[in-house]
């Protein structure tokens, strides 16, 4: 039954809220702006437009270099933790066994533990086996921490595939597999695309565990770091912007993807009176 | 209606990766903890010693406390910001609310190092802030404690982490029945009790999940003094950091590490007791 | 004028025992009028039930009483003082919710003092009448219990006792059955009557089940969106109803659609004498006025009529036949059971019982 109903007022709220949200984005805005500023990062007020550092920016190697290598990580992040996340969320929607809580707990682990933790334990893997740091243990790295953000996004998409379509399929003469191919997985791709984008964001913007793993090619985030050790130019400004316009745009667009899955039951969450 | 096949098949390489990528480093890392290094060498030398030097060392332990304070500062401030604002999109936004709520997501997943270097160049000596405040002269030489001080630690981590608190909060929040406050209201409950009787109790469990969150995360940062705290802003897991670096005492940090974990699990484990406790269905 | 018409015009002094009234209420939600200016005046101590589909109103008018929307137009006074420009939490009006609204962190003993808890009652006396209103509802058992581990049944008295306990001057009541299965719903349907007839305090009950309402009510106020289309007793409803709608709404009835001409109305094959003037009419002939005849013969009050029958529903105590009476006219006849009926047959019925309706 739906009863249409009115919102009330609380002018106090309103102005407390509209504080909150004005800190949340005017450190973003200031450094936007001051990316087009002349005389740099300081001092106020931003007297100059310029697309000077722009123009640096696009001039600048070394950062489209570290990039494309973030990209490839990124990618190569993507790719790693949708198939073992998906598996994993297979695995505790389907399967049972013996420490089941405790992998459960495991794989999610490195969502809410400090990156720090995340990037030494797996530092010292690399050292353990010997290996080389470099944009693989990188890629290794960022792959098994978000193994957990893919894992947690498709066991909710999981949880709304009706149970009865897979049966339907088996029941129609179609294996296990091919009902995974035909029908489980079809009925995934939004929870699949969804969890891509995220983990494509946030491997892009990874820098407490790559802190520990990176050899001697840098991803952006690290590239941007270490200019800030030699000092601040408004063209950290300038890719900070850019890195936040894209950013945002995934994200949006990760929204509306998330929200168009659940279609008629999210309407009527947001919906409801 | 799977065969075991099937379970094994989508069960083991996960558990494999797991175990070699997760549960392995963790060991290698406990393992470290009690060993020790002799003339710049890991010495597999099974002892005590990394944790009675944590625990007797004054600076480790002054530096322990001041990041429990920074954190428990941060958790605090993220909670008063976080609290009210996903308050007022759950019962107050109407038809935006959707809107404002995609506003709010938005710069949780913007990247750490752009939002804590847009602060380093505000809180700045020459930084934005102190610019403004010259310009309107309400100061005339710049005020100091704005940067490279746990001041600017908290301030930057409670704007990472105000979003991230708003989020278990405000799905609490959609979840309690709107004829509940109506209820409330129509027994003779004003906005203000019907806000303590009724919406706080059963926000609790989102309240705890993000201050969790947020205090778990400020407890072992270690971007955030080194782009703003400075010397006075350093925080424990900077020493792990540098223990790890330049200082080279691989088995002293890992000890350090080891009972950030600690902490960490535990109060992860505490506040899921809690919030079960807490959680009324 | 019958108590229908009374209702339904504008009174601007209130009307004798008169608890609360209801004077040109109007609201709308962007665009969509739902309520068009509703006058109503409910007596003390009745039990009035808002009745009507989904989208006519009736919850939305409940809602204005109780406090949760503001009319847009229209006022409503209650014990001589107006109430409409009252926060909900000021008014001596308390509701039951559709689904109860439990406060599930709160015992059953808390969530019925909770009203009372809120106003700052002493301690003393709230256990007494938390008691009191328990055992009213006969729930004394369950004091301690959650409401969560509580049937849907068990839930809606401990609702009711979180209302009454508050001793309010109207209880509202939203749909407060619709949730429970058929046979607790008779149950709680007879129990709710003999609670307001034992208590005496005047209920504004919403449903949108006509059964319900003819059981419960004092008064039914039928609701036809967003205005009211008859205020009357369950039976004098029944009987006389003022509109084609409400002859329909509420139980089942045959609508003859004819032309008056002088003092005749014909509708199909029909035939029988009115006092009204030439036009179009409608009149509402309900299924069990109409009989079998047996004896052939005719009373100058009576109409009779040939059809043949060609579907017959059985249900127990009464057969429910659909009578072809010629040129597509089909009319239903409700008549006790007697084993199957078939083929041509002539059927009678009173002319009183031709009630004439509006459109």
């Amino acid at each position: 039954m739906s009863a249409r109903t009115s919102t009330r007022r609380a002018p106090l709220l309103t102005v407390y809220a509209a504080l909150v949200f004005a800190f949340v984005y005017l450190p973003i805005v200031v450094l936007i702006l001051y990316s087009f500023n002349r005389d740099g990062v300081g001092g106020f007020p931003p007297r100059q437009f310029t697309l000077n550092w722009y123009r640096q920016l696009f001039a600048d190697g070394p950062i489209w270099d570290s990039v494309l290598n973030s990209v490839i990580v990124a990618a190569g992040s993507v790719a790693l933790a949708l198939t073992l996340g998906l598996l994993a969320a297979l695995a505790l929607d389907r399967a049972s066994f013996p420490g089941k809580a405790l992998f459960r707990r495991l794989v999610l682990l490195p969502l809410i533990l400090p990156g720090i933790i995340t990037g030494l334990s797996l530092l010292m893997l690399a050292v353990f086996a010997g290996a080389q740091l470099s944009l693989l243990t990188v890629f290794l790295g960022h792959g098994t921490a978000l193994i957990s953000v893919a894992t947690t996004e498709l066991f909710a998409g999981l949880q709304k595939i009706d149970r009865s379509q897979e049966e339907a399929s088996l029941d129609l003469g179609a294996t296990p597999w091919q009902t995974f191919w035909r029908i489980t997985l079809p009925n995934l791709k939004l929870s699949l695309i969804a969890a891509g984008l995220l983990i494509f964001t946030l491997s892009m913007d990874e820098i407490a565990v790559t802190f520990f793993l990176i050899g001697r090619d840098n991803t952006l985030p690290l590239e941007i770091w270490g200019r800030l050790r030699r000092g601040i130019t408004p063209e950290i400004n300038a890719i900070s912007t850019l890195i936040f316009v894209f950013s945002v745009a995934l994200i949006v667009i990760w929204y509306r993807v998330r929200t168009r899955g659940l279609g008629a039951e999210a309407r009527e969450l947001l919906e409801r009176p | 209606m799977y065969s075991r096949a099937y379970k094994a098949f989508v069960s083991l390489p996960p558990l494999v990766w797991v175990g070699l990528f997760l549960l392995l480093p963790y060991a290698l890392m406990f393992a470290h903890s009690f060993w020790a290094v002799r003339e710049g060498v890991v010495v597999h030398d099974w002892n005590l010693q990394n944790f009675k030097t944590l625990y007797s060392n004054p600076v480790y332990f002054a530096v322990l406390l001041r990041t429990m304070r920074i954190a428990a500062s941060v958790t605090l401030c993220s909670l008063l910001l976080g609290y009210p604002l996903a308050y007022y999109l759950s019962f107050h936004a109407g038809a935006r609310k959707e809107l404002l709520y995609q506003l709010v997501i938005v710069p949780l997943w913007v990247s750490y190092l752009v939002r804590g270097y847009a602060w380093k160049t505000i809180l700045g000596s020459e930084g934005v802030l102190n610019g403004f405040l010259q310009y309107l002269h309400l100061t005339h030489e710049p005020v100091a404690f704005l940067l490279y001080s746990p001041f600017a630690v908290v301030l930057m981590l409670t704007h990472i982490y105000t979003p991230f608190v708003f989020l278990p909060i405000y799905a609490s929040l959609e979840h309690i029945p709107r004829p509940l406050v109506e209820a409330s209201q129509d027994l003779g409950a004003g906005s203000t009790q019907t806000f303590f009787r009724v919406i706080l109790p059963l926000s609790i469990p989102g309240l705890l999940a993000g201050a969790t969150f947020a205090f778990v995360l400020s407890l072992g940062d270690f971007l955030a003094p080194l782009l703003v705290g400075g010397a006075s802003g350093t925080m424990i897991a900077n020493v792990v950091q540098s223990l790890f670096g330049a200082a080279f005492d691989w088995p002293l940090g890992a000890a350090i590490a080891v009972c950030i974990l600690i902490i960490t699990i535990s109060l992860l484990f505490l506040s899921e007791r809690a919030e079960k406790r807490w959680s009324f269905k | 004028m019958s108590s229908a018409e009374a209702n339904l015009t504008n009174e601007t002094s209130p009307a004798p025992g008169a608890l609360l009234e209801a004077r040109g209420l109007a609201k709308h939600f962007g665009k969509i009028q739902v309520l068009k200016g509703i006058s109503l005046n409910i007596a003390s101590g009745e039990f009035l039930t808002l009745l009507g589909e989904s989208g006519s109103g009736k919850t939305t008018l409940l809602r204005l009483v109780a406090g949760f929307e503001q009319p847009t137009a229209g006022e409503i006074w209650m014990g001589g003082e107006r109430l409409d420009t009252l926060p909900p939490y000021k008014r001596q009006v308390n509701t039951v919710f559709q689904h109860y609204a439990l406060f599930p962190h709160l015992s059953v003993r808390e969530n019925v003092a909770y009203g009372l808890r809120v106003k700052k009652t002493a301690a003393r006396e709230i256990g007494g009448r938390v008691d009191e209103a328990l055992r009213l509802v006969k729930m004394q058992d369950f004091a301690t219990a959650r409401p969560t581990k509580l049937s849907g049944g068990q839930q809606q008295r401990v609702a009711l006792a979180r209302a009454l306990v508050n001793r309010p001057q109207l209880l509202l009541l939203d749909e407060p059955l619709s949730a429970l299965d058929a046979n607790l719903r008779k149950q709680m349907q007879s129990e709710l009557k003999a609670l307001q007839r034992e208590i005496g305090i005047t209920f504004l009950f919403v449903t949108h089940d006509q059964e319900e309402a003819m059981a419960l009510s004092d008064r039914i106020a039928l609701l036809r969106d967003g205005n009211l289309e008859q205020v009357a007793s369950p039976r004098e409803i029944y009987s006389h109803p003022a509109t084609a709608y409400t002859a329909q709404f509420i139980g089942q009835t045959n609508l003859l659609r004819g032309e008056i001409h002088r003092s005749i109305i014909t509708c199909g094959n029909l035939r029988w004498p009115v006092e009204d003037g030439d036009g179009p009419a409608i009149f509402s002939l309900r299924p069990e006025a109409i009989r079998l005849c047996t004896d052939g013969k005719r009373q100058t009050h009576e109409v009779k009529f040939r059809g043949a029958v060609r579907q017959q529903i059985y249900s127990g105590a009464s057969e429910l036949l659909e009578v072809d009476c010629g040129g597509g006219q089909l009319l239903r006849v409700r008549l006790p059971a007697s084993g199957p009926i078939t083929g041509e047959h002539e059927f009678v019925f009173s002319l009183p019982d031709a009630i004439r309706v509006k459109e």
